[in-house]
């Protein structure tokens, strides 16, 4: 594995860690003992084998020992929602507040899950090996995941709607 | 028609269904509005996580991720570059008079130029606000100020003909001393960095050289005192042209 092998994977790490954490500097922290640890543990990557799948294992490991070291299984407020960056129109701002909203809502395993196969698109297979739990879980996580955000956007539609009147 | 189960609705939702149970998985929701609606409203929620988040994937790297991902302390990668330098010794032992290579130490530091310039070229041609430190519209301040910097005199080539403009270029900072990038992109946003470095070694000029790195594709070579590598994310065919041409031009 060459620097510029691993260094082309940072921006979706990134990408996921931000989704994952919400918090710029802490998804950047994540992605950094990521690559810390890819490098420490070179040993245990087989050359062939899919390295991005490899690096978001190591990444979920990491999120899984925050999350345990915190004790910390409550959802986050919706309130801190509202200093998220957005572009584009006043509609497109809404969703983008709304998404971020309700992934801080969902239980940590179930917004991996959501935004591994939503978001990075992984294969369902992949997702387990990366999260180290049968597919099934996987499918079940993801089907309580998605109703549990549809119930989310939906009810802020409505609230929306009430303020309105 | 095999019923479809919640997993067929979920992989349908995430474009994951093969051809035919997709048109299978059509007509279940076609029958069932409830599920269609479902689906529909997870298909979005996928949409808007990309809108959410994509703009991640253009922001410009941390520097602290880049040294972190290039921290070589490591057994396995001193393992590696080991075995690259035997190669590379025992290529040169096989083609070295061919191809001019003709330093016995030059070989093991002359293969980290295609890494260097990959690395470069993968932190900074996704910039879409600061790819360049100085713009192309400066184009004689930017050559004359990097031809200072390397104490040789440079030459940004022209890709015209081939349908890249010059965007501009930057100082880095290399193993040896400075280094100038100069950035190109064409009308489909594709762009190539031409990286140059002095070249300690004072070896023989070479011919082409070919690497990639990770869908990188690089061509090198060293003349008269620099090493020159272009770097782009374009098909080898095509890469091997620009090569061509930037090598022409600076070194004929």
């Amino acid at each position: 594995m060459s620097q510029a092998e691993l260094i082309q994977h940072i921006p979706r790490l990134r990408r996921y860690a931000r989704a994952l954490l919400r918090d710029a500097a802490r998804a950047d922290d994540l992605v950094q003992d990521t690559l810390e640890r890819a490098l420490a543990k070179l040993d245990l990557w087989r050359p062939g084998s899919d390295l991005r799948a490899w690096l978001f294992t190591l990444m979920h490991n990491l999120f899984v020992n925050q999350v345990r070291a915190s004790g910390n299984h409550a959802p986050c407020e919706l309130d801190e929602a509202h200093d998220v960056p957005v572009s584009g129109g006043q509609a497109e701002a809404m969703a983008v507040r709304d998404i971020h909203a309700a992934l801080a809502r969902l239980p940590p395993e179930q917004r991996e899950v959501m935004l591994l196969v939503g978001l990075e698109q992984f294969a369902y297979a992949d997702a387990a090996r990366i999260l180290g739990v049968p597919q099934g879980t996987v499918m079940s996580r993801l089907s309580r995941a998605r109703e549990r955000m549809r119930q989310l956007l939906d009810g802020q539609q409505v609230t929306k709607l009430q303020a309105v009147k | 028609m095999n019923s479809i189960n919640e997993d067929d609705l979920h992989a349908y939702a995430d474009g994951l269904l093969e051809a035919g149970r997709r048109a299978e998985a059509e007509a279940w929701l076609a029958a069932h509005p409830e599920d269609a609606a479902r689906v529909h409203a997870w298909a979005a929620q996928n949409r808007a996580l990309h809108a959410a988040f994509d703009e991640v994937l253009n922001e410009p790297l941390p520097l602290e991720l880049v040294r972190a991902a290039s921290r070589r302390p490591i057994r396995s990668m001193q393992v590696w570059r080991a075995a690259a330098a035997v190669f590379v010794v025992t290529g040169a032992g096989l083609l070295g008079y061919g191809i001019g290579l003709n330093n016995a130490g030059a070989p093991v530091q002359y293969a980290t130029l295609p890494q260097a310039a990959a690395i470069a070229h993968a932190v900074y041609s996704p910039e879409q606000r600061h790819p360049v430190e100085v713009e192309a519209q400066h184009a004689d301040h930017l050559v004359a100020w990097l031809s200072k910097r390397l104490g040789h005199a440079l030459h940004a080539p022209d890709f015209g003909k081939q349908g890249f403009e010059l965007l501009g270029g930057r100082l880095l900072p290399g193993e040896t001393g400075p280094v100038a990038q100069f950035m190109y992109q064409d009308g489909r946003n594709r762009r190539i960095t031409l990286y140059v470095r002095r070249d300690e070694t004072k070896q023989a000029e070479t011919s082409f050289h070919h690497a990639r790195e990770d869908g990188v594709e690089v061509f090198y070579w060293v003349d008269r005192g620099l090493g020159y590598a272009l770097s782009g994310n374009v098909d080898q065919a095509e890469m091997g042209r620009l090569a061509d041409a930037a090598y022409h031009q600076i070194s004929f």
